[in-house]
């Protein structure tokens, strides 16, 4: 059973899809000459309205039964299950520039709000700007306060190569910082510093700003925590018993995936190093506007969902673990975006859930990461990335 | 000797046709002065033709009358060349029509130079198409240059003329999902068989918010080369939803 508001969008679309066959028909009866190609398009309509065609642009994914809480091997002491959601990658223009995107995190913040229960908090996952304009920071911010329930920030690269930082630390406060939530010790990390490509090429300030913005452009540097960030890594961990859960909140997923889109971080390893005596780390990252997900000895790693567009899958890298989500639909306008929750369960590790726009949504549950793959499968999509 | 008939029809039929594009110029052979009466008929070198008895221009030549008219102005040719050259390129036209024709030339390599060498050690003739070093380099420097157009434009929300701040490449990392070799393929929402350029009207339209471009407009074209550069040595797979 198809939950009511994917079934409503579902029916919408075989409605406008009627509609289009019923056009061509319409067409048809003026133009002698298209008599054959017309058949084949009033026996597909027949088909279609009789609900057995399965439609290309909605392709029905089965709901995965949302996995119960469970037990962990190491269960800490103070700690309930609890659920955050998250928005992330909004790349806003300005209004008057692009009012689209502007919708779409407006959307987004309509979905977290109507949550019942309402999430613990919300997590913005960086990229919240397009070209880290001080009219995009603060249109963001504006749209943002109307979350209801405790924001938590994290930056992205195109919020911050325009000044470094200077206003969107002035909004939102430091990049990177960390807390402690029912039991479980939350970490926020600045993971995309890039080494200087400017300063020897003489780039002014919004050059630099639309190179780092270009996924594809080679004349940046690789992503990185840093040596500083690594310290001050080390030090807030430092503090953080083993058996305590450990959730990091990352840009650009702390792992190494495709390193010419900057789906990469370069010192992955050394911070993977630093989290590894935990007993439960949570990686749950932005930037790759995907379904992903991985696991790397006790971390478990979850990509988040882009409000402005999906990016395709790449070209190599993609982990074993990754069930994608469907190759999105250029005639859908929010095909492969959304936003989602994630629930902490009591061993620390989480249930993600997709939010995905459109199309049913996928969870990928600690139990299929736990398992290495194999319990608790997340469908898999006929729409590939080719 | 069926190639070389179809080679003569199409030089025929230039001779008729007014070119479509007014604004580019192609080169053109002359046109072969007719006296109205009967049909001449021009080979593609652009200057040996023939009329064709008891045919008006107007007409259409039989199979048979086309396969005469075809022998007739090959031998003419024939007459007028070097014997060794010409001999070359029948036996190139032979091969080529062989089902065994030879093994491709892995792409890239100039397969001029290596013919070039077969021809020598075979015994020094000459062949018709000996492609220098200097085609070479400008066939390479021109389709780069065309790529390298579609690269800005394609990364460019200015130059595609989107008016929402919406690029090519924003979706699209090194042409990625764009996916040119699916078509043609019937897309439902555009109510006919897609072509790439199609989709490629479709994001500037719809996601961009851009003026739809001409199929032969350069900015069309060099995009078009652009993302097929991105997918060279993907099988075609056309109609692939």
């Amino acid at each position: 059973m198809l939950p009511l508001k994917w079934e409503k969008r579902r029916q919408e679309y075989l409605r406008e899809r009627e509609e289009w066959f019923n056009e061509l028909m319409e067409a048809g009866r003026t133009m002698a000459g298209r008599r054959k190609f017309l058949k084949m398009a009033a026996s597909a309509a027949v088909v279609a309205a009789a609900g057995s065609f399965a439609p290309h642009s909605f392709q029905l994914v089965d709901v995965v039964d949302a996995a119960g809480p469970t037990p962990g091997p190491a269960t800490p002491a103070a700690h309930q299950p609890f659920t955050f959601a998250y928005i992330s990658d909004s790349h806003l223009y300005e209004k008057t520039l692009n009012e689209r995107f502007v919708r779409h995190l407006e959307r987004a913040v309509a979905d977290i709000n109507a949550l019942d229960p309402q999430p613990d908090f919300a997590l913005y996952g960086g990229d919240l700007a397009q070209l880290g304009q001080p009219g995009e920071l603060k249109l963001g911010a504006e749209i943002l306060k109307q979350v209801k329930a405790p924001l938590k920030m994290m930056v992205g690269e195109h919020d911050w190569f325009l000044d470094m930082g200077d206003l969107w630390k002035e909004l939102f406060g430091a990049p990177q910082y960390s807390f402690d939530h029912k039991g479980v010790h939350f970490i926020t990390l600045m993971s995309v510093n890039e080494r200087d490509f400017w300063t020897k090429a003489g780039l002014t300030p919004i050059q630099r700003m639309q190179i780092v913005a270009g996924l594809d452009d080679g004349r940046q540097s690789r992503f990185e925590v840093g040596e500083e960030g690594r310290e001050w890594l080390k030090r807030d961990l430092a503090k953080v018993a083993r058996t305590t859960p450990v959730v990091v909140f990352s840009h650009s997923p702390l792992y190494k995936y495709y390193r010419d889109w900057n789906f990469w971080t370069d010192d992955a390893e050394l911070v993977q190093a630093l989290l590894r005596p935990f007993n439960s780390v949570t990686v749950v990252h932005g930037h790759t506007h995907q379904v992903l997900s991985n696991r790397i000895g006790n971390i478990h790693f979850h990509g988040m969902l882009s409000t402005a567009w999906p990016w395709p899958y790449a070209p190599s890298g993609l982990p074993k673990l990754t069930v994608p989500m469907n190759r999105s639909d250029p005639f859908n306008q929010t095909d492969g975006m959304g936003d989602g929750t994630i629930k902490v369960n009591q061993s620390g590790y989480a249930d993600k859930e997709y939010n995905l726009w459109n199309r049913n949504p996928m969870t990928v549950s600690e139990k299929y990461l736990s398992s290495n793959g194999a319990l608790d499968r997340p469908a898999k999509t006929t729409l590939e990335t080719y | 000797m069926k190639i070389i008939a179809i080679a003569v029809l199409f030089a025929a039929g230039a001779v008729f046709f007014q070119g479509a594009n007014a604004q580019r110029q192609e080169p053109k052979h002359p046109s072969v002065p007719t006296d109205g009466k009967e049909m001449v008929v021009q080979l593609c070198d652009g200057e040996t033709s023939t009329k064709v008895k008891g045919v008006r221009p107007d007409e259409r030549l039989t199979p048979e009358q086309a396969q005469s008219v075809s022998n007739e102005l090959m031998r003419m040719w024939m007459d007028k060349v070097d014997p060794a050259k010409a001999t070359a390129w029948m036996k190139e036209q032979s091969a080529a029509q062989s089902p065994q024709s030879q093994p491709q030339a892995p792409a890239g390599k100039p397969s001029g130079s290596k013919s070039r060498a077969a021809a020598k050690t075979a015994g020094g003739a000459e062949q018709a198409n000996d492609f220098t070093g200097r085609d070479f380099s400008i066939w390479k420097r021109e389709l780069e240059r065309e790529i390298k157009y579609g690269d800005e434009i394609f990364h460019s929300d200015k130059l595609i003329g989107s008016a929402n701040g919406i690029a090519c490449a924003m979706c699209h990392p090194n042409a990625a999902n764009t996916h040119p070799e699916t078509y043609p393929k019937f897309q439902v929402q555009l109510r006919r068989v897609a072509l790439l350029r199609d989709m490629i009207n479709w994001c500037i339209e719809q996601p961009a918010r851009g003026k739809r471009l001409d199929p032969d407009d350069p900015k069309m074209r060099a995009l078009e080369a652009y993302i097929m550069s991105q997918r060279k040595g993907v099988p075609m797979e056309f109609g692939k939803h």
